[in-house]
Order: structure tokens, then sequence, then C-alpha cells
């Protein structure tokens, strides 16, 4: 063994996130497709998802969060020497958008770019590699952002949950505001969900998302991760699980023995819908926008193919004073909306085929 | 002929299975079933599966099934009859015991039904592609417009129907195997998603993993195997035309009432002398229908029958103490076994929390597609 040298308390330095303005009603979506929408919504527990412009990408989701981030940590973006974007909805096949984004955020170009993608825990898998990178000292601080403008197919049951947004965060040993006390991931070859390529929307196998996948690897890590570090459920002021819909997130927690308030504060899924990479990571983000010093907060993600990362956060006392630098997610999924009716939403998503 | 026993049993718990297949399926139940009989040797097995083929890609079960016993070389084969195809592989057992061919046969019956099939659609080729499926009709459909004819000629409700789903699940909830061990109140059920009008979705049995498997032998060598054989008495399969369209009386189901009464006759009894019966509750109004044709109830009387508590555990006739296919689960090839077991074990005071006081006399019927095929067998403690 190598001779230790002190230990390294990497953490998030800074956070912010995004979620666009307009929004479409559940009902909206149901009425479409001839659903009940009191079945829809009491059984998904979804009320309205937000919707990206037909301006707004992977790309302009990342930049406006990862602003948020930076101003949050109050560094130097040139300081920033590796940034990683999970996404299920990057724009180009080939051509990263960690470029683009590094580029408008004044990152590098003496910097790691990397896109990645695990289905929807693209965005904690950038941040595990992020945190990696700050505590071995390779670089000084890591940019990861969780974003997605979702798809789900007309008339798919993934319709009413697929939405836009996203979360970033910076990674230093210093400008901590939430302390990494522990990671731990979970993987296995589960094909529950997937997109082949050139394919415009994603696959499922129905029910067998639920239980042996997404429950199995979400309640796996939880539980690993709680037994690495002898916490307990009652330990933690806040949890936030990957929110496909409004159901499985609560059923989950609830089988790890939290309560609902450990559960609500990141429970923004039912009015933002699913983000896929950016769900648990904005979840969090509402966490960070009012959490206190030393709650300790539990996050795990789930990517469909599967897999779950864990992180257990401990919050700084740094943490209060940057609160304020940037929107709120519940100010964003709260403040001021647009609400399309389904038309828009097909024009919007590009599923109205059209000449040119 | 000779006669013939059940003499072991063995079954999977019914409902989504993910991490199991159609063989590991088949050799718990199989291997249930010999050990539970104690016996070391086959001369024969009949796989009951509706579409093993469509539902998971694989045929040629008999040999498969055989391999995966560990019993290669044994006579093994597959039998189809749709969502009859586990009593029809119990009644082929049966006839061979009883011919005198074999001594010791296992009548199987195994469906994977979670595994990405489109499941409304491989059902549907138990209907007939030309006359029904072509114009778009599922089976909630074609039992919908039963449940319709039904209603119309007999005043039956939607009432009726919810309470034949409230008592199953009622049994259904006191059964180990049961995919859904829950109780059900009649508001529920008819605040239910819509799924074919009148139907809803808790008139319908659900989309199921499992396989169930019996051991048959002649009586005279049952002893050796259990102190508590259950003989197979009778057995009568029927068959209707396979569209609906076509049929006299789409609210009677003529091939029940034929299957049952050709088990009657052979065991010369009648529908009176029964003490529990399983019967195909595919949708809340089949087994109304199914009651009516077997002679439980009087034509057009099946209706108030579960609500009345005729049809349940204490009352008249217990009718599917298992939980039927509406809780318990309807993997639909392994339906007829898995009924059989339940008489097997209420005929041996077995059934726990859910026996029949004095079941002596015990009756299952299966049938396949809108009642195109239907089998009945009777069954006697020994």
């Amino acid at each position: 063994m190598l001779p230790t040298e002190e230990v390294r308390m990497a953490g998030i330095a800074g956070y912010g996130a995004y979620i666009p303005r307009k929004r479409i009603r559940t009902e909206e979506i149901a009425r479409q497709w001839g659903k009940d929408p009191g079945v829809i919504e009491r059984g998904l527990l979804l009320e309205e998802k937000s919707v990206p412009g037909f301006d707004e990408d992977t790309i302009t989701i990342s930049v406006a969060a990862g602003h948020g981030a930076i101003d949050r940590a109050g560094v130097d973006p040139q300081k920033i020497g590796a940034l990683y974007i999970g996404s299920e909805s990057h724009p180009y096949a080939v051509k990263p958008s960690g470029t683009v984004v590094a580029e408008a955020l004044g990152i590098g170009p003496e910097v790691h770019i990397a896109d990645f993608e695990f289905a929807c825990k693209a965005g904690t898998e950038a941040m595990f590699v992020a945190l990696g990178l700050v505590e071995a000292g390779r670089v000084q601080y890591a940019m990861a952002i969780g974003a997605d403008t979702s798809q789900g197919a007309p008339g798919d049951a993934l319709e009413f949950s697929a939405s836009a947004g996203g979360a970033a965060y910076v990674f230093g040993v210093d400008h901590v505001v939430a302390e990494v006390v522990e990671t731990y991931s979970y993987t296995s070859d589960t094909p529950d969900f997937w997109r082949r390529e050139g394919e415009f929307y994603p696959r499922h196998g129905g029910r067998f998302t639920g239980e042996p996948a997404y429950f199995k690897h979400v309640l796996t890590a939880s539980r690993a991760i709680m037994e690495k570090t002898g916490l307990t459920a009652g330990d933690f002021a806040y949890a936030v699980f990957h929110m496909p819909n409004g159901k499985f997130p609560l059923t989950a927690g609830k089988q790890l023995g939290f309560r609902e308030e450990q559960l609500e504060t990141g429970w923004v899924v039912p009015t933002m819908g699913n983000t896929y990479s950016g769900s648990s990571p904005t979840g969090l983000a509402a966490i960070l926008d009012i959490a206190e010093p030393d709650d300790l907060i539990l996050i795990t993600s789930f990517g469909s193919g599967a897999g779950s990362d864990s992180f257990v956060l401990k919050a700084t006392r740094r943490l209060p004073e940057v609160q304020g630098l940037a929107p709120t997610v519940r100010s964003m999924l709260e403040g001021s909306r647009q609400y399309v009716t389904y038309g828009e939403y097909a024009k919007f998503r590009g599923k109205i085929i059209a000449n040119d | 002929m000779r006669d013939v026993a059940i003499v072991g049993a063995g079954m999977t718990r019914f409902g989504e299975l993910w991490d199991q297949g159609l063989r590991d399926m088949f050799v718990e139940a199989a291997s249930g079933a010999l050990s539970d009989a104690g016996a070391d040797r086959l001369d024969s097995l009949y796989v009951g599966c509706m579409s093993g083929g469509q539902f998971v890609g694989q045929e040629h079960l008999g040999p498969l099934m055989a391999d995966h016993l560990g019993m290669t070389g044994v006579a093994a084969v597959h039998v189809e009859s749709a969502c009859a195809s586990g009593g029809v592989a119990l009644r082929q057992a049966f006839i061979e015991v009883g011919s005198g061919m074999s001594d010791l046969v296992l009548a199987a019956g195994i469906e994977k039904m979670n595994d990405g099939a489109d499941v409304t659609n491989v059902l549907a080729t138990a209907a007939d592609q030309e006359l029904e499926v072509y114009y778009g009709v599922t089976f909630p459909g074609l039992y919908a417009m039963i449940a319709r004819a039904h209603m119309q000629r007999h005043g039956t409700t939607e009432e009726d129907l919810a309470w034949v789903a409230v008592k199953n699940h009622r049994h259904g909830a006191m059964n180990e195997k049961a995919q859904f061990r829950r109780e059900v109140t009649p508001e529920q059920v008819m605040a239910s998603s819509l799924v074919s009008e009148p139907l809803r979705l808790l008139h319908c049995s659900p989309v199921t993993d499992g396989a169930a498997a019996v051991l048959l032998c002649p009586l005279d060598m049952a002893r050796e195997f259990t102190d508590r054989p259950v003989k197979i008495v009778a057995t009568g399969l029927a068959s209707d035309s396979m569209a609906l369209a076509d049929r006299d009386d789409p609210a009677f189901l003529d091939a029940v009432q034929k299957s049952g009464q050709r088990a009657f006759q052979m065991a010369d009894i009648g529908p009176r002398d029964v003490d529990v019966a399983e019967v195909h509750d595919c949708f809340t109004i089949a087994e109304i229908c199914c009651i009516e044709a077997l002679g439980f109830v009087e034509e057009g009387k099946g209706g108030p029958a579960a609500r009345d508590g005729i049809t349940a555990i204490g009352g008249q006739i217990p009718v599917n103490t298992s939980g039927g296919l509406k809780s318990k689960g309807h993997p639909v090839g392994a339906t007829g076994i898995a009924q059989t077991i339940e008489i097997f074990r209420q005929l041996r005071g077995e059934a726990g929390q859910r026996q029949v006081e004095n079941a002596r006399v015990g009756l299952a019927q299966n049938m396949g597609g809108s009642g195109a095929s239907s089998v009945v067998h009777i069954f006697e403690g020994v």
C-alpha cells in the first residue's frame, strides 16, 4: 500500500438546475388517447410535466444548469478540469454535447470532456467519475451534468412522464456545500428499457421494468450504502430516488423505512415529470435548496440496462450561503409556466411529420 | 379401463416469475410431484402448454422437459388446446394409465407469459383468426359480448359480475400460491378501469407465469406412493364452434355442458353430488356461464350465485376455492393442472383455511378460447 496522504474529503462545491417553462398536463395527454386522466393521475401520481421549447435541448439545459452550479460554487470556470454530461438525448450521435457546454460556460480548453450514456443514471454516472478525479487530485474541480429532453412514444405510458430538465454539479475539495460521505454502485445485465441506434423512441419491457429492474437495483444499492456507512433510514434528513413516475420512488422509499417527510422534498416528479438522466440529480438539487448544515442526504439513481448509483452526502455550513445564488428547483417548478396543448406538444417534440 | 389415481402433486407459485424460465418452472413443479409421491421413475409425461412457441419461442416441449427433469428417454409429448391445454394433458395421462398402456404418467401444465411477448395477440390465436381476430376482436372483447348477451337474456348485472371477483379474491387471499393474495370489495371492482365494456380490470384474470404437475398411476398401485390417493373417476371433453357468432346462444357455453354431461355420465353421478368445484373463470362472466352449463345452478341463475354465497366456501357448491383464475392467476397452459391440484388438496383434507368440510367428490372444468373446447374431470377421495 502507498503511504496514506491526508484524506481529501471531496464533495459538491456548487449545484444548479434548469427546468423548461412549458408544461403539459396529464389530463391533456390522457384526453388525446382516450384514457381516463383520473386513473393515470392516481396510478402514476403525475399531474403535469415539463416540455422543451423549440430552442431547448440537452445542451441548452446543461448550460443553464451549469451557470447555476458555477455561480454557487464561486469558482473560476477555468479551474474546472473535467466536464461530463450524462444524457439519453444528446443532440448529436457523433460530436460531444460537452464541448458546446464548456465553451458556453467558459470552461477549457484545458479540460477533459466526455458525454455519458447509461439510460437514466447517466447523470449520477458523470457525478461518480467527476468526484473520483477530484478525490484523486487529478483535477481541482470537475463538473458533472445530468440532463435530458426525454423521449416517449406517442400513446406509450412513457408519454405521461418523459419530460425535460437537468442539474449540474461542481465537485471539489474546497468550497464544499455537501461532502460525499460514501458512494456505492450496483449493476447487472437487465434489459428492461432500451433504444437502439437510429430509433426515435425507447422500448421497454412493461412490468418487467418494475420489480426485477427498478426495485431490485434501487433497493439493493440503497441498502448496501446504508450498511457500508452504518446509517439507517432514520439518520437521514432527506432521500431521493430515481423518479420514473410518482409511485416507484415513494414505494422504494417506504420499503427502505423512509417517511414521507424525508421523501417529499426531492420528489419533484408529479409536476416535473421524469427528466431521465436529470431526474434524481434534479431531485437532489431541490433538497440542497433547503437543506441545513449537517443534514445527511441519500440519493440513489437508476438506469435501465441496469444499475444504480448511491451517494451519501452531508451538508456543510457553506450550503445556506449559496442557496440563494441561483434559481431554486421549486421556483422553476412553481414559477411562471406556459401550458401547451397536445398539438403544440407534438410540434415542439418533433412528433409531426412535415415536409422539410 | 383400470381405475386411476393421482398420488402426487407439485406446483410453482403463480405470478410474475421474472427469474424462472419455462423449463425451470416445469422442473420445480414436476420434481415436486415426483418427490411428493416418492417416485423416482416415469413411463411417460404430457406437457400442456398453450403457446411456448409464441410466448418464448420454444416448441418441442416434450423432450425438452423430460431432458431437464433428468428423465431423458421417457415418452414425452406436448398437448395443446389453448387455455384447456393442462386439462387435456390430464385427460391424455388418465387414458394412458387407464388403458393399461403405462403405469406412471406425469401430467403437467406450464406457461411463461411474462417474457416480452404481446400477450393479447398471442392469446387471440385461440380465437378464430379468419372470422374473429382479423376484425380486431380480443379475448376481453369476446367475453364482454358473452356478458352483454347474458345481461340481456337473464338480467345479470355488473354487480353480479363484481361479486364473482370479490368471492374468488376472498378465497385466493388464503392461497399461498396465488398471484393476488388480497381481498377486493365490490366497489373496488366496479370502479376499476374499463377493459371492454362491461368488463373492468378486476373482472379479468391476470397474465401469469407458472407450472403445475400431478403424478398418475393405477389405483391398485397407489398405496406404494401415498396413503391418500385421489381417484379420477371421469373425464369429459367437448368442442363447440370456434367463432362466438356461430353459436345459437352466445350466453350459453355448449361445450362446457357437453363435457360436464359426459363426465357425469361416466362417473354415474350428477351435479348435486359434487362437494367442491374449480371452474374456468378467465373472466367473471365465464364463472357464471360455467356453473350454469355444469348444472350447479339453473340456466340464467348463475348471476347472483356469488353474491348470494351459493358458490363461496360454506355455500351450497363452493366454486374456485383456490381463488380461481382471477386471484390465483392464469398461466394458461398450467391452469387445468392447478385446478386439479386444488381438488386433490381438498379431497385429501389438505386445503388449510380454505378447506371445504367433508369434501369427497370434486370437479375441475378447464376451457379453451371463448368456450370452443372444454374438459371436465371428476375426482373422488379414497
